[in-house]
């Protein structure tokens, strides 16, 4: 890791931190991304879809506007068809049924000391480490 | 329309975090997850960052019945684990390890992923798509743990 790497982590975190902030003290919203999402695709979230349809709007645009000024940004994503639809499946399914991903249990949850968020937590890092150690140093797929 | 207005400017600063905290760069993410290997600590940073702003602002809304548009403030957080939650957590770690991507991430640098972005958000919505439909059927044909909540 960069030297700078954890400055710019601690800046980006400040602002998503303060994005959810906003969501929770003007819209009275939890900011959690796999809800938001997940509402507005199976028909859940009805009542307030112009809300969600906003905040994903917002959270596709402002990146894609701001990437010019990076030059470039590589997210050195795989392109392993299998992979990335194994990964998507088990993202969707997981984080509808836990009712929450990073975001929502990550930083709105542990932010509130709840319970919830921070099993959740606990549980979602350790699956995806066992994973990385099993995929990356066992099996070399990743 | 203000619900729309603050509703894009926080999924925008969302989005604005994750580009510049480098959550979007997907070996970054996995580099936090592999303890055995070349471990990166950044995203401890960026899970520290947020919760500082947002932890003043649970503070601010635990003394205030509406928010600043009008609608009820959360109720307190539920103090309960069940089975979905953990078995949840479990399958999006998972998914979250083998490509580094989650769903905030994913739609933020959706327009820079390329074709692969475009699988994995459609088999991510596709999942939530059919979710509830599969709770239902289970639901009808025996009691399982993970179709009782909700």
């Amino acid at each position: 890791m960069l030297e700078q790497d954890w400055i710019w982590g601690l800046i980006g975190g400040l602002m998503i931190g303060g994005a959810g902030a906003l969501f929770l003290l003007m819209n009275g919203r939890i900011m959690g991304a796999s809800g938001i999402i997940g509402g507005l695709v199976d028909g859940s979230g009805r009542a307030n879809w112009t809300e969600r349809a906003a905040f994903l709007a917002g959270l596709v645009i402002v990146p894609a506007l701001l990437v010019p000024l990076y030059g470039s940004v590589d997210t050195r994503l795989t392109d392993n068809v299998w992979l990335l639809v194994a990964a998507g499946l088990l993202v969707g399914f997981g984080t509808r049924l836990a009712n929450g991903c990073t975001s929502g249990h990550g930083v709105c949850g542990i932010s509130r000391l709840s319970l919830r968020g921070m099993a959740a937590t606990v549980f979602y890092i350790a699956a995806g480490g066992v994973t990385v150690l099993i995929a990356r140093h066992l099996l070399g797929v990743i | 329309m203000l619900r729309m207005f603050f509703a894009a400017l926080a999924g925008g600063l969302f989005g604005a975090g994750l580009l510049v905290s480098g959550m979007v760069d997907t070996v970054k993410v996995q580099g936090w997850l592999d303890v055995f290997g070349a471990w990166d600590p950044t995203l401890a940073f960026v899970m520290g960052g947020a919760i500082i702003p947002m932890a003043i602002a649970w503070r601010v809304a635990a003394r205030r019945k509406l928010s600043g548009l009008g609608t009820p403030i959360p109720s307190p957080s539920v103090q309960k684990l069940d089975p979905n939650l953990i078995a949840g957590s479990i399958l999006f770690g998972a998914g979250w390890g083998l490509v580094g991507l989650c769903p905030g991430p994913a739609l933020a640098a959706s327009t820079i992923n390329g074709l692969s972005g475009v699988i994995f958000i459609l088999a991510m919505l596709a999942a939530m798509i059919t979710l509830p439909a599969l709770r239902r059927a289970f639901a009808s044909t025996g009691k399982t743990a993970w179709t009782s909540a909700r």
